[in-house]
């Protein structure tokens, strides 16, 4: 048995691709028919090819169980998501606005910190901040650029606008699972490719490559950068290698590289020394230099720092930028494209209340039960309480943290995230909730990721979307209309 | 190319061709086992000694029997040169410098592990040994021969070279150490010395060869002159050690390393009177794995260890 859309029930949520059983949203129309003039089989045989594409080219990423790793096939669905080109448009220039606007935050930050000056950001949020890095103050990286590249999540409720979860400014993973989807649907689903006009993602590698060239302190033509990895033990090794690959630089660990006297990065290679000029690392800043930070890293590079402060090599993500990685930095991004551009935002907030302000812990704390409380510095979920699903016993204990530390928390309401079509057991597709990761780059310009990853929970009503826990992935479609 | 990367090439050839050659050793002992006279003590304990293991081996073992032996070489998880380690190292190698080595060989290499992790207690039994140990060697020979046909002839290849070939002829030397340490054991039965030295000619693949070459019959003095000195045969000191010659005028920064292997060529292959295989001749192949790990560490220290 075909699909039958009839028969798909979006039930109370936004639906990517099906309004209501059997009417398709008009950018998926042709792909929801194409599905379900497939025959059971077909769905099944193009299921089983991309799980062999999978396989073939190596996609993987690592998880660590029983103290071991394990290198495990990247989960995938065929169905893809599917956003129209003209929200797309205003979306990405939402998404531009406010890593603008974040990346003047950041340098005056590190400079005159005119916002605090000023009253629009109250002056404990950099004396409280666990990534405030008081070695970098008063130094100027190129462009006035500290957080290059950024991955934001963006999730759609309800009324379908789309929303911003968080700005990931440290060191954001997953654009090349965003690639690879693409590569795959295009082996599984290639006739689609020709009816559907469907806009490409794959200029990422060339625009990160041309943004962290524009980085480089010595203006060579052929400047030399290099991704510096933490090893092939970290959950995002496969990635790291892959961007490598793609931008034809060299991968690096931290005992490749080597700081002399003159402050300046070499690598070590067979010929002897060779200067580098950028590093694009994905390691946090608490391991960059054993010099400046945690002494025991070996991961690092001891007087990078050094290096970096006086301009002879270009670090991106810049050390420092995960100060506005912070949801109570988060709260006040609308405030700061006011407050630096003098402009509307664009892309919505999700509405946040700080524990800080005493009115609005008030209110936090009468309603623990509907709210979700997330610890402002933490990333990756953890510590956190989802009001519906609490105990009386963990409201208790998170009330007690709430004003133990209020400038710590913050607390949003629960969302409705969208869904999608999923196939989940055999060929009936069922809605499953997703959200959207982007990738926005500054350099000397800027560029964002026509579309971005897409992360799909793949149990029923779950919202946890993260792979090592489970989540799945689906490629994500830009459709132009007006081109059909 | 980064240093780390380059070691890590040049430590994937050295441990293939060390599984390879590990596995045709223990094919020569188990292959004399059957030719030799019942009675005649062949000593497995020379494998270890041979190996350069004695006091690891002797930590963990009492008795230094044939099982014992095969255990250890094979699949003791605690010997760091086991075939079962090195293979081991050989994944982690390739598995971090898979920009360098091409994606086929990653495969192979997964299968060949998976293979020899699968069969451990076959290469132990002694009813299936010769096949686990041919499929071993055919299996690194599909390898190199995979690499040998797709890569690039950059630094890569020619550090992936030099592993080979300083592993090799380093082997070689050993294989010929076994041949005069079993003829010292036993000086009486008939025929032993074609036999032993048969072994070790077809240990190396070198029967063929040798018989074309020299036309004569297998004997002591001319088999172990064939597998030093001849310039044609690939599994020979002399052609082992101008592959290393080649390579190193290949590579960048190479002054030092060029005058250090001619001296070792020179050396390995200066006249020597092999008409008499015993404890003078064992000293000189001592002396030659001297020479060739000296030159193993100024390959390092000349490319790796970068400052």
């Amino acid at each position: 048995m075909s699909i039958d859309w009839n028969e798909y029930e979006p039930d109370a949520f936004y639906d990517e691709l099906i309004r209501q059983p059997g009417k398709p949203r008009p950018p998926a129309r042709k792909l929801a028919r194409y599905l379900s003039k497939l025959s059971a089989q077909e769905l099944v045989e193009r299921r089983d090819a991309a799980e062999v594409t999978i396989q073939q080219m190596g996609i993987s990423f690592t998880v660590y169980s029983e103290g071991e790793n394990i290198d495990r096939s990247w989960p995938f669905d065929i169905i893809p998501r599917v956003i129209d080109y003209k929200q797309w448009q205003s979306t990405e220039q939402g998404l531009k606005q406010r890593l603008k606007a974040l990346n003047m935050f950041i340098n005056d930050l590190y400079h005159e910190q005119n916002i605090i000056k000023d009253g629009i950001v109250p002056a404990h949020l950099i004396k409280d901040s666990k990534n405030f890095r008081k070695e970098c103050v008063g130094i100027d990286p190129p462009h006035k650029v500290w957080a290059h590249i950024c991955g934001t999540d963006l999730v759609r409720d309800k009324d379908g606008k789309f929303y911003v979860l968080e700005d990931n400014l440290r060191v954001p993973s997953g654009v090349s699972y965003m690639l690879e989807n693409r590569a795959i649907t295009k082996r599984v689903l290639p006739e689609l490719f020709e009816s559907v006009h469907i806009l490409p993602n794959n200029d990422y590698p060339a625009e990160l490559l041309k943004m962290l060239s524009s980085l480089s302190p010595r203006k060579i033509k052929q400047p030399q950068i290099v991704v510096l990895t933490p090893g092939v033990f970290n959950s995002a090794y496969f990635e790291h290698a892959f961007l490598a690959q793609q931008i034809g630089a060299e991968l690096v660990e931290g005992s490749d590289l080597v700081v002399r006297d003159d402050n300046v990065v070499y690598m070590k290679t067979i010929s002897g020394l060779e200067r580098v000029d950028v590093i694009y690392r994905r390691i946090d800043d608490l391991f960059l230099d054993p010099e400046v930070f945690n002494k025991e890293s070996v991961l690092g590079v001891p007087g990078l720092m050094r290096s970096w402060k006086e301009g002879n090599v270009a670090l991106a993500n810049a050390p420092g930028a995960g100060v506005a990685d912070d949801k109570v930095v988060y709260a006040l991004v609308p405030k700061m494209i006011e407050y630096y551009l003098d402009e509307i935002p664009i892309l919505p907030n999700v509405e946040t209340y700080l524990c800080e302000d005493p009115e609005q812990r008030a209110y936090v704390l009468a309603n623990l039960d509907k709210l979700v409380v997330k610890p402002a510095n933490e990333s990756g979920g953890y510590g956190i309480l989802v009001g519906p699903h609490s105990s009386k016993k963990m409201r208790d204990t998170f009330a007690e943290l709430i004003n133990g530390n209020p400038r710590n928390y913050i607390a949003q309401p629960t969302l409705s995230l969208s869904t999608a079509p999923t196939l989940i057991d055999g060929v009936r597709p069922q809605p499953r909730h997703l959200d959207l990761r982007p990738f926005i780059l500054q350099g000397k310009s800027m560029y964002c990721t026509t579309g971005g990853l897409t992360r799909v929970a793949m149990k029923q009503g779950s919202l946890v979307v993260n792979s090592s826990q489970g989540g799945g992935s689906k490629d994500t479609w830009i459709v132009d209309m007006e081109k059909h | 190319m980064l240093s780390r990367v380059a070691e890590r090439v040049y430590w994937t050839a050295r441990y293939l061709e060390r599984v390879e050659n590990t596995a045709r050793l223990l094919s020569v002992f188990n292959s004399l086992l059957l030719d030799l006279p019942r009675g005649v003590d062949l000593n497995w304990y020379n494998l270890v000694i041979i190996t350069g293991s004695e006091e690891d081996f002797n930590k963990r073992y009492e008795v230094r029997s044939e099982r014992n032996v095969v255990k250890y070489i094979i699949s003791d998880a605690k010997n760091s040169s086991s075939v079962i380690n090195t293979m081991r190292w050989i994944k982690e190698n390739v598995r971090t410098s898979r920009d360098v080595v091409p994606i086929e060989t990653w495969e192979l290499i997964n299968e060949l592990y998976i293979f020899v992790r699968q069969n451990l207690q076959s290469g132990i039994n002694k009813s299936t040994r010769h096949e686990f140990l041919d499929q071993l060697v055919v299996s690194c020979q599909q390898i190199v021969g995979l690499m040998s046909g797709i890569m690039i002839r950059d630094a890569g290849w020619y550090f992936l070279r030099l592993g080979h070939n300083i592993e090799r002829a380093d082997m070689v030397t050993r294989f010929l150490d076994v041949g005069a340490a079993v003829i010292m054991n036993d000086d009486d039965s008939p025929n032993r010395e074609q036999i032993v030295w048969g072994n070790v000619l077809s240990s190396a693949s070198a029967g063929q060869a040798y018989l074309k070459t020299t036309g004569s019959l297998v004997n002591g003095p001319e088999v172990v002159e064939f597998l030093i000195e001849n310039p044609l045969f690939p599994r020979s000191v002399r052609f082992c050690l101008s592959g290393v010659k080649e390579c190193i005028d290949r590579l960048p920064r190479n002054r030092k390393l060029t005058l250090s292997v001619k001296e070792v060529l020179a050396h390995s292959t200066r006249a020597f009177d092999y008409t008499q295989l015993g404890q003078e001749f064992r000293d000189h192949l001592n002396e030659i794995q001297m020479r060739i790990s000296g030159l193993h560490n100024e390959v390092s220290e000349n490319w790796f260890a970068v400052e």
